[in-house]
């Protein structure tokens, strides 16, 4: 199931303060992106606009899977997200939180799959722990079983080595290695390790 | 559905641990009620009165709690999450069922309070009266629904949410104080037939504006 992503002509301002005008690109499977900037250059915003959950203020996001268009009411079965302002449940626990997702995604849930990536970040000893008493650390490798947890077809990351230690980095750039041989991966950064991995790199500060 | 249903079962097992809403409601139907008694004290309350006095401690009652079905979400930063997981229409729905069982439980507290402690709030007609109460129900959820998302994320939560929901809920109590006038009464559901129709316009309007809009609503 080949999946392509096309920015067409993607603008988006913040009431009049532009973040960036007419992006074109075309992302394709078997590779990984990134997209650098400053601090403030929208790289979270134009990850935000790609997953969905922002639009923008002109053009369009075009996903694709077998050359036909994914329904936006569909899409977030195709996307895997990853960023530090990205929060999930404290009240539950790591196991509960993936449970509900899969239910409310409409996935049937794999417990092999997640017990192979709690195993993967090392959490599966605190799988029936609440997220509140995980460390900032543990709640990133959390965030990554649940960007993975449904196999997606686009794996984006914001930031997504902040909070880890040296071996949850080595983990994280492990992971995106493997993901870029059969789906699209995008990596929105400032760390220039994170970025090194990137076949192809889109400047936004260049759309201004 | 069955994602709606989801959505309504996290939030349901998150409010049993956080009881971000129910306390809320509780408290505020039980100060709310107490108010009245000591504020009427001896003093003869007429059948119309209390029938009034219900309809205000349930608008009330409802701007307390019902936000929190969005604010919560908010509040903990949880939106993104729920907006990468669901269709915004699944997380409308969702959200719908729970403000609906919050609102059934809120509306049979009342009742049974009001029932207890005011010797005036005589129902003649109680099958119109539990059906207006069901209408008038669905109602306040779906409305109430639609208004906590569009206040969710404004920084002034606490005040426009009554103030925004006023106008729009005002149609929907003006006509269950007329049928609960007529419950009283003991009129039959042939004379109320007008007013019974509002209100199942009313809902079907403002369930209709909810699935259509809620996607703009819910998308940044």
């Amino acid at each position: 199931m080949a999946y392509s992503l096309t920015l067409e002509n993607i603008t988006k301002l913040f009431g009049r303060q532009l973040v960036f005008k007419n992006i074109n690109y075309h992302f394709e499977a078997g590779k990984t992106y990134g997209f650098a900037g400053s601090n403030g250059s929208g790289k979270s915003t134009l990850t935000k606009i790609i997953a969905g959950v922002l639009a923008p203020n002109k053009g369009k996001v075009i996903h694709k899977t077998n050359d036909s268009n994914i329904p936006p009411e569909k899409l977030h079965e195709y996307i895997g997200f990853v960023s530090p302002y990205l929060i999930l449940y404290d009240e539950f626990t790591a196991l509960e939180n993936l449970l509900y997702f899969a239910s409310i995604r409409g996935i049937k849930f794999d417990e092999e799959r997640t017990k192979h990536l709690f195993n993967l970040f090392k959490l599966y000893n605190r799988r029936n722990d609440l997220l509140k008493g995980f460390s900032s650390g543990m709640k990133q490798r959390m965030k990554y079983i649940f960007a993975l947890q449904h196999n997606p077809k686009l794996l984006l990351l914001d930031e997504p080595t902040s909070n880890l230690d040296e071996e949850g980095k080595e983990k994280v750039y492990e992971i995106i290695k493997l993901e870029e041989e059969k789906n699209v991966v995008i990596v929105a950064s400032n760390e220039k390790k994170d970025l090194e991995l990137c076949a192809d790199i889109l400047e936004v500060e260049n759309y201004k | 559905m069955r994602k709606a249903y989801s959505v309504f079962k996290k939030d349901w097992q998150s409010e049993l641990r956080t009881r971000y809403a129910i306390n809320a409601l509780a408290m505020f139907i039980l100060v709310t009620i107490s108010v009245i008694l000591f504020s009427v004290g001896d003093e003869p309350v007429t059948n119309y009165l209390t029938g009034g006095l219900f309809w205000v401690v349930i608008f009330f009652s409802a701007m307390s709690g019902l936000s929190r079905v969005f604010v919560s979400e908010e509040e903990r930063g949880t939106t993104l999450t729920l907006q990468l997981i669901a269709a915004p229409v699944t997380v409308f729905f969702g959200k719908l069922i729970f403000n609906l069982i919050l609102v059934f439980l809120m509306i049979i507290s009342i009742t049974i309070l009001y029932a207890m402690l005011f010797d005036n709030f005589v129902i003649q007609n109680l099958s119109l009266f539990f059906v207006a109460l069901f209408l008038g129900g669905i109602g306040i959820a779906i409305s109430s629904t639609l208004i906590a998302a569009i206040i969710a994320k404004a920084n002034t939560k606490g005040t426009l949410y009554p103030v925004l929901s006023f106008p729009i809920l005002l149609p929907l109590i003006l006509t269950l104080l007329e049928l609960t006038k007529f419950s009283m009464d003991g009129e039959t559901f042939l004379f109320s037939w007008t007013y019974l129709a509002i209100l199942v316009s009313y809902d079907v309007i403002m369930l209709t504006a909810g699935f259509m809009l809620f996607d703009f609503i819910w998308k940044e």
